[in-house]
């Protein structure tokens, strides 16, 4: 524990270090130095957005390209690299960094922590995050980006170059990049399951975590095991193409499949990994703008558990077709559909919630509610995906592209975009406008209905997918006019989010520490919070705790205020107050900023091996990352001079 | 108020039985539709499908419904008190919603683990053909029999109606000794689906899966390759022709003949097909018993597309195609006239150019050329 005020001092032995210790905490550089968790929680969100834009850009190339027969917008091989950067970015560069970001921010606050358990290795996760973007994006400029596909199937993507199976260095970049961003998810995971596990404020038993913090350590578990079956998989398509083994090549006895089994096994909890969160920050915002409490918490937390573990056991469900037999069809069919269950008592939980509250539409509740709806329509269709020969006409069509669009964009982005306004007066101390969110909000449910309905219909009609052009003459064209209309809605939209936020966090009303009656603790410190969260470690009586300082129930179990409840009760204020004493934070440090640029030019030299000049890469990346690697190890997490 | 309720229900049934038949009526009539079904398999699936979107669209209606019936009716107002119960949970109908959702899902899981293991069953007395997926063209292959030598024939598959089509799907062509990924004959994954007649199945390097096709009803149904294979993947066409017994036994023996013009005697056709251009690294038109690199070429003329169903057989596309394949399709294959597949420095996936990106020291075709091998191709029938 490096966080508590009486930790042991340092001994004042000064390290060899060859950087200087940073101590700014404001400023452009406090930025590249900074263990808070917060600032990097802000740092995800901000990069995770930045990646979001770039993905929806590659979206409405896509769409323009497809308005109608035989577009002539991309090339074949130009949008072949957009729609695998599109996926390969919507899943590792928005939506599980930006459910870490909230991950970051949020966990510690919850669970009346000062900062997560590894605050310097949280640094070096959100690095490496944005040197592996930058890796991949890199690849546009340096002989074209993956064109795999974000599944990057075998042999397609694991024969040797020379061969000429798919052209260009991209299954490179993308294997090399996704293995670099799955050392920070892995990283982050370990953070946030130590961090929930160890770092629980007195009285925050289990059972009284916010559901939240519930669904991200599942999460956590999810990544931490799930991370290195890809790991494996990308390794081993990496060897294929490169350095002549042939895990996968079946010419010389490999198993093309074997890559399809360990990529699920690893895709499938993937899915879980970025819903789950959007299911945690909806089971926060239900209760807040119904003034209910969560109906069946123990229920809710329970099937979000349960979801995580069917979820390792569903993964041939994405391999119907590939012949692996009626037994295993079958089995999988069964417990795809087990799956639902505990999927579908969230969703009635929710609704029991609203249920005879006292509902505030604002434009988070909205959000949520549109998770619940939209997320519904995406799991119905799972089931009939998961009817095995429904499945055989579906699957690999436009059918799907709908489906788990229903999920990640319906249900995740919708959560994650709730989640934005209902913590941003948190995290910046101001209100985003609720007149530009409620507009956000409709035109982003217009579009998204109007871009994927329709392609549920044209993947019955038989539209496959992952074509760049399509005949004249199939009536897929006026559907597939609409669903390009729809997807330059919800692109007005995201920018009308982002005016927002620029605008808001400037000229927002006023937040105070406590704008929508919140019920969990992170709402009885201040917005913006300080640096040490809580100015006293509160000690935690009851689940919602902050609303329990607020309210009670009469014997009919009505809602009372308490007399001077709220966020003037002596204990929240002492939360909020200035310390009276001194707290050690973690110091900042360049090292994990270090480590994650030394492996850099280690992943180009990984991808330009065959020339000469990448040992430079070889030498420099290992210098650099031994030199981080070292001196992170010998740097303690508190500066010396910090404990005078 | 159970009457209201009743006739509400009714309602919700309605909307989605109306929903569910929209759904097929205003579905195009493309050829290649899962809701205009042709074949058994894609008939069974419909009829195990339709009831269950009707239960999901029912489902799906109460959801989203209730959705924006909570969210609407307990809206806060003036006049209404905000302090609501607080209502922390209820064991009893917990239960319930686990436990109907559960029995919805095993009424459906029944017929479909049924339908998965009859359609796993080997039909009988089938008419069996090798479905061969390359990228990004199919071959068809038909067994000799009774001393008959075999035929192998690409883009178009032709069936007997009213017979079991059993399908052996390969992505590996032993009779080639090259393939792209490195070894005999192997190609990427693919995958074989003609939504009017089946529901699709993958064709995997190193296993053989089977698909069986069988339709009453004579015709021509369109089928696209549903797995992504690379560059060209989304012109991965094909067809079905289904033709009556008769008409289809005739079709096979006019593909055992031996081609129409020997290219022996194609005169100068035949030079430009075997050494100016060297067209026979890759295709035949000799034999229609041989596998080849590109689609054999023995009865060219007997279809009616080729380039993977994408063009309709005309000498003015075939010219075009001849010339500056590419051009049309994308594809990548610059090396291909240096030698077969698999030679030193050959890498070659698809046509080449003969008009563009020449090498070094080889000829640009001209259109007479062009024409010379169309006209020489278009006479084999």
């Amino acid at each position: 524990m490096t966080t508590v005020a009486d930790a042991p001092t340092q001994t004042p032995v000064r390290p060899p270090v060859i950087l200087r210790r940073p101590k700014e905490t404001t400023g452009v550089w406090s930025w590249f130095t900074t263990v808070d968790h917060k600032k990097i929680g802000i740092m995800y969100g901000v990069t995770a957005l930045v990646f979001f834009c770039l993905g929806g850009i590659e979206a409405l190339l896509i769409r323009l390209q497809l308005a109608g027969p035989n577009g002539t917008v991309l090339t074949a091989s130009q949008y072949n690299q957009i729609f695998t950067m599109h996926g390969t970015t919507m899943v590792f560069l928005l939506g599980m960094p930006l459910s870490i970001a909230f991950a970051n921010y949020f966990v510690p606050l919850m669970i009346g922590a000062r900062d997560v358990a590894f605050p310097r290795l949280n640094a070096f996760g959100y690095w490496m995050f944005v040197t592996g973007g930058v890796f991949l994006y890199s690849s546009f400029l340096l002989g074209g980006a993956p064109n795999g596909g974000w599944f990057g199937y075998t042999p397609l993507t694991s024969t040797p170059l020379g061969l000429g199976a798919l052209p260009g260095r991209g299954p490179d970049f993308w294997a090399v990049g996704i293995v670099m961003l799955g050392i920070g998810s892995t990283t982050a995971a370990i953070n946030v399951i130590v961090t929930t596990l160890n770092m629980r404020a007195p009285g925050m038993t289990l059972m009284r975590m916010p559901v939240f913090v519930w669904m991200m350590l599942v999460t956590a578990f999810l990544t931490l095991f799930a991370m290195p079956i890809i790991t494996v998989a990308l390794i081993m398509v990496f060897f294929d193409r490169n350095f002549g083994t042939s895990f996968f090549l079946p010419a010389k006895g490999g198993d093309p499949l074997l890559y399809q089994n360990l990529f699920w096994l690893f895709g499938h909890p993937e899915v879980y990994i970025l819903i789950l969160p959007g299911m945690g920050i909806v089971s926060e915002i239900l209760p807040v703008f119904s003034r209910k409490p969560l109906f069946g918490y123990p229920v809710v937390v329970f099937s979000g558990i349960a979801i995580g573990f069917l979820g390792w056991g569903v993964w041939a469900h994405h391999m119907f077709t590939t012949g692996l037999g009626p037994v295993a069809v079958s089995a999988f069919s069964l417990s795809t559909m087990l799956i639902a269950i505990p999927t579908g008592v969230k969703i009635f939980n929710w609704l029991a919630t609203v249920y005879k509250g006292s509902v505030r539409l604002t434009t988070a509740m909205l959000f949520a509610l549109g998770f619940i709806a939209q997320f519904t329509i995406g799991g119905l269709s799972g089931v009939s995906l998961a009817v095995v020969p429904a499945d055989t006409q579906q699957h690999d069509s436009y059918f799907v592209v709908s489906h788990f669009h229903y999920v990640l964009f319906g249900g995740l982005v919708f959560g994650l975009f709730g989640g934005l306004y209902y913590w941003f007066p948190k995290v910046f101390g101001r209100m985003l406008d609720e007149k530009l969110g409620k507009w956000n909000f409709w035109l982003m449910v217009i579009g998204f209905n109007l871009t994927f309905f329709p392609m549920m219909l044209l993947g019955i009609y038989g539209m496959p997918r992952r074509v760049y052009r399509y005949d004249a003459g199939l009536g897929w064209g006026s559907l597939n006019l609409v669903a390009t209309i729809g997807s330059f809605i919800i692109a007005v939209s995201v920018l009308l989010f982002i005016i927002n936020a620029v605008v808001s966090r400037k000229r927002g009303v006023i937040a105070g520490n406590d704008p929508w009656d919140g019920r969990t603790i992170e709402w009885s410190t201040s917005s913006p919070p300080p640096e040490y969260n809580f100015a006293e470690i509160p000690e935690i009586q009851a689940r919602d705790d902050l609303w329990h300082t607020k309210y009670t129930e009469d014997d009919d179990g009505v809602l009372v205020p308490l007399p001077s409840g709220g966020v003037d009760t002596p204990a929240a204020t002492r939360a909020a107050a200035a310390p009276t004493h001194r707290i050690h934070m973690p110091s900042p440090s360049f090292y994990p900023l270090v480590a994650a640029l030394g492996i850099l030019p280690l992943a180009y030299a990984a991808v330009f091996h065959s020339y000469s000049w990448a040992f430079l890469l070889v030498a420099g990346g290992a210098i650099i990352l031994a030199f981080g690697i070292y001196a992170w190890a010998i740097e303690p997490a508190t500066a010396a001079e910090a404990d005078h | 108020m159970t009457n209201r309720n009743s006739r509400r229900g009714r309602w919700w049934l309605l909307l989605a039985g109306a929903a569910t038949v929209a759904l097929a009526a205003c579905s195009p009539a493309n050829g290649k539709n899962t809701l205009a079904p042709h074949g058994t398999n894609a008939h069974q699936i419909d009829n195990l499908i339709y009831p269950i979107w009707i239960v999901a669209v029912i489902v799906g209606l109460i959801v989203v419904g209730g959705t924006i019936f909570v969210a609407l009716r307990y809206r806060q107002r003036p006049g209404r008190s905000d302090r609501p119960k607080q209502i922390h949970g209820n064991l009893t109908v917990e239960i319930l919603w686990t436990i109907i959702p559960a029995v919805i899902l095993a009424v459906i899981a029944v017929p479909t683990i049924s339908l998965i293991f009859k359609e796993d069953a080997t039909p009988s007395n089938a008419v069996e053909v090798t479905v061969v997926g390359k990228q990004w063209w199919w071959e068809f292959e038909y067994p000799g029999a009774n001393g008959q030598p075999p035929v192998v024939t690409a883009d178009e598959l032709h069936i007997p109606t009213g017979r079991n089509i059993d399908l052996s799907l390969k992505a590996c062509d032993p009779s080639l000794p090259y393939g792209v990924n490195n070894g005999p004959g192997c190609n990427v994954i693919h995958s074989f689906w003609v939504p009017e007649l089946a529901g699709k199945e993958d064709v995997v390097p190193g296993q053989t899966n089977h698909l069986t096709l069988r339709t009453s009803t004579a015709g021509t149904y369109l089928g696209q390759c549903a797995q992504y294979c690379g560059l060209s993947h989304a012109n991965m066409h094909f067809r079905v022709i289904a033709q009556s017994p008769t008409a289809y036994d005739a079709w096979l023996s006019s593909q055992r003949q031996v081609p129409a013009v020997s290219l022996a005697s194609a005169g100068e056709a035949g030079t430009l097909f075997t050494k100016t251009f060297a067209c026979s690294n890759c295709h035949t038109t000799s034999s229609s018993t041989l596998s080849t690199y590109g689609p054999n070429l023995s009865h060219l003329a007997s279809r009616s597309t080729f380039a993977s169903g994408y063009f309709k057989l005309t000498k003015s596309q075939l010219m075009k195609w001849i010339m500056n394949a590419p051009g049309l399709i994308p594809m990548q294959s610059q090396d291909c006239r240096k030698g077969p597949p698999g030679s030193p420095g050959v890498t070659c996936v698809g046509m080449p150019s003969f008009t563009q990106n020449t090498p070094k020291g080889m000829p640009v075709m001209t259109t007479a050329q062009a024409q010379i091998l169309a006209t020489y191709l278009l006479s084999l029938k």
